[in-house]
């Protein structure tokens, strides 16, 4: 009889942990939904072909977002192009090289920090080193911020899927007389591709809406620009700007702007998601 | 098999081991080996789990240099030239020294590049040349016609007994001196085994082979010479079969007729 009673018991704290659960993921979940679907809402009624092929209007006057687009092409362009190669090196010398190194454990210590570290703290950083010696805002210093804040997620990538690729191959490769780097770019990386693929595509989704960073180094701008050492627009900059506008035109504009950097990250990571999956299939 | 040992005494060494210590950090594996690998022979390595018998593989091709705080002492001489030497370059050893695993391990590429992809690094081959190698590399491992029709799949995609073959496929297609084997069929079924087992009886033509074991019945099928290993230390070398017919240690008798291990 005791029996019973105490499977009784568990299975009332089963049925009431479950509710909990369920509870929360379903309240997660509620606010989720309505943050997307106000944005595609509001964002949607917005888009047209002018979004893309005109520039941010005046107040009062239509226009779109040609010059943010670009600009944050071409800003997070230069910060992957010059934080992913750092970062794959970094990761390669801590997983491949060093893996019981001094200097490996200190790195991972500090890119533990950069990569939680708040993104307006970089974007300060890169005012002070760049903005400052320069004398003005360049698309070149937002660039550089968004490259700090790419680093560190694929130092950490890199250096996991590395760290995943089992030893026995490392062995093997070497047993045919590859010399380190060869077995590296030879079977390792390729080992390792998929993970490190996925690591850089996040890093992308994650600096495409960074806005914070580019308040003081890239600044904005109205107008199309492809000028490096000059100010230049980017997508989370017009949002927060038109956003905080009066006018119903720049917050129509804002919406949809806000509406297409979701689409986008949540491509890139769909993308990531199936490069993933097919390379742990392989 | 049967051959006196006078004439055995007169077998050239591939590779003489004297007076080899390896140690693990501070703890020492293997003590004061000595013995030789006679050239063109299959030289089996039997005994217990942890008995030091893949360590001592692993030094012949320095593969152990990987890992850090894991150092040998002593004198193993390849050809007359010691490789424990430091000025020794492993990977100039290591194309002389082929070595395959345990666990088949074949690269994340095509069956074609896994075996293409070594014979670039020593060299310098046209197009043709290369086809030529792979082919003849896969045939002697006896894989040829299994995968001739699908050279451009992955590796990974072939079954264990397949992958294990395409390593082999893969060592020998660099033409090393020395082919070590380590436990090479353990992870395999019965038939890929004795397909194994004839592909090492064939290259002994052509390799000085040595194989680590845990199947006794495996080491005296394919080996000409057998080493009885026992706690880091060789407890009897000798013939093959004198080693099963005829053991002279006490241990080795015991280990034979199964009594531990």
């Amino acid at each position: 009889m005791t029996d019973k009673s105490l499977y009784a018991g568990r299975r009332r704290r089963d049925i009431i942990f479950r509710g909990l659960s369920i509870g929360a993921t379903a309240f997660g979940l509620v606010w989720l939904a309505l943050i997307l679907g106000t944005l595609f809402w509001e964002g949607a009624s917005g888009l047209n072909l002018a979004v893309f092929t005109e520039m941010t209007p005046p107040p009062g006057s239509a226009g779109g977002l040609l010059n943010a687009i670009v600009g944050s092409l071409i800003l997070t362009g230069i910060g992957v192009a010059v934080g992913t190669p750092i970062g794959i090196l970094a990761g390669t010398y801590m997983a491949e090289y060093g893996r019981r190194s001094r200097l490996t454990m200190v790195v991972r210590f500090i890119n533990d920090i950069l990569l939680s570290a708040p993104s307006i703290v970089v974007g300060l950083f890169v005012y002070e080193v760049m903005v400052v010696q320069m004398g003005h805002f360049s698309a070149w210093a937002g660039g550089v911020a968004l490259a700090i804040l790419v680093l560190p997620v694929v130092v950490r990538t890199t250096e996991d899927m590395l760290l995943l690729v089992p030893d026995s191959l490392r062995e093997a490769a070497s047993a045919i007389g590859m010399t380190r780097w060869v077995v590296i770019r030879g079977v390792t990386y390729r080992a390792a591709r998929a993970g490190i693929v996925t690591g850089v595509l996040l890093a992308i989704a994650r600096i495409s809406g960074e806005t914070a960073p580019l308040l003081f180094t890239a600044l904005n701008n109205q107008f199309f620009s492809l000028d490096l050492n000059a100010p230049m627009a980017s997508l989370p900059t017009i949002i927060f700007q038109f956003a905080l506008s009066p006018y119903d035109d720049w917050q129509q504009l804002a919406w949809t702007g806000a509406l297409i950097i979701t689409l986008a990250v949540l491509t890139l990571n769909i993308v990531a998601r199936v490069f993933s999956r097919s390379g742990s299939g392989q | 098999m049967n051959a006196p040992m006078v004439e055995a005494k007169a077998l050239a060494k591939k590779i003489a081991v004297s007076n080899l210590e390896f140690y693990y950090g501070d703890s020492k594996a293997l003590k004061s080996i000595n013995l030789p690998l006679y050239e063109k022979k299959v030289t089996a390595f039997i005994g217990p789990s942890g008995c030091g018998k893949s360590t001592l593989l692993r030094i012949f091709n320095r593969i152990y240099d990987l890992y850090p705080r894991q150092r040998a002492e002593g004198e193993v001489l390849l050809d007359g030239k010691n490789i424990l030497d430091p000025s020794v370059d492993v990977n100039l050893l290591r194309s002389r020294v082929g070595m395959v695993f345990q666990k088949p391990t074949p690269f994340p590429m095509s069956i074609y590049e896994n075996i293409a992809f070594g014979l670039r690094l020593y060299e310098k081959l046209g197009r043709s040349e290369i086809d030529a190698r792979v082919e003849a590399a896969l045939s002697r491992a006896a894989l040829w016609t299994e995968v001739k029709d699908k050279l451009n799949a992955s590796g990974l995609s072939l079954s264990g007994g397949q992958q294990q073959r395409l390593c082999i496929a893969r060592t020998i297609a660099v033409q090393p001196e020395v082919v070590l084997l380590d436990e090479p069929a353990s992870a395999l079924d019965p038939i890929s085994t004795s397909k194994i087992e004839e592909l090492i009886d064939e290259l002994k033509a052509d390799y000085t082979i040595a194989i680590v074991t845990h199947n006794m019945q495996q080491a005296a099928r394919v080996s000409d010479y057998t080493a009885f290993m026992y706690l880091g230390e060789l407890v009897e070398f000798d013939e093959t079969s004198r080693i099963f017919t005829a053991p002279r240690d006490q241990r080795t008798q015991d280990y034979i007729t199964g009594r531990f291990g």
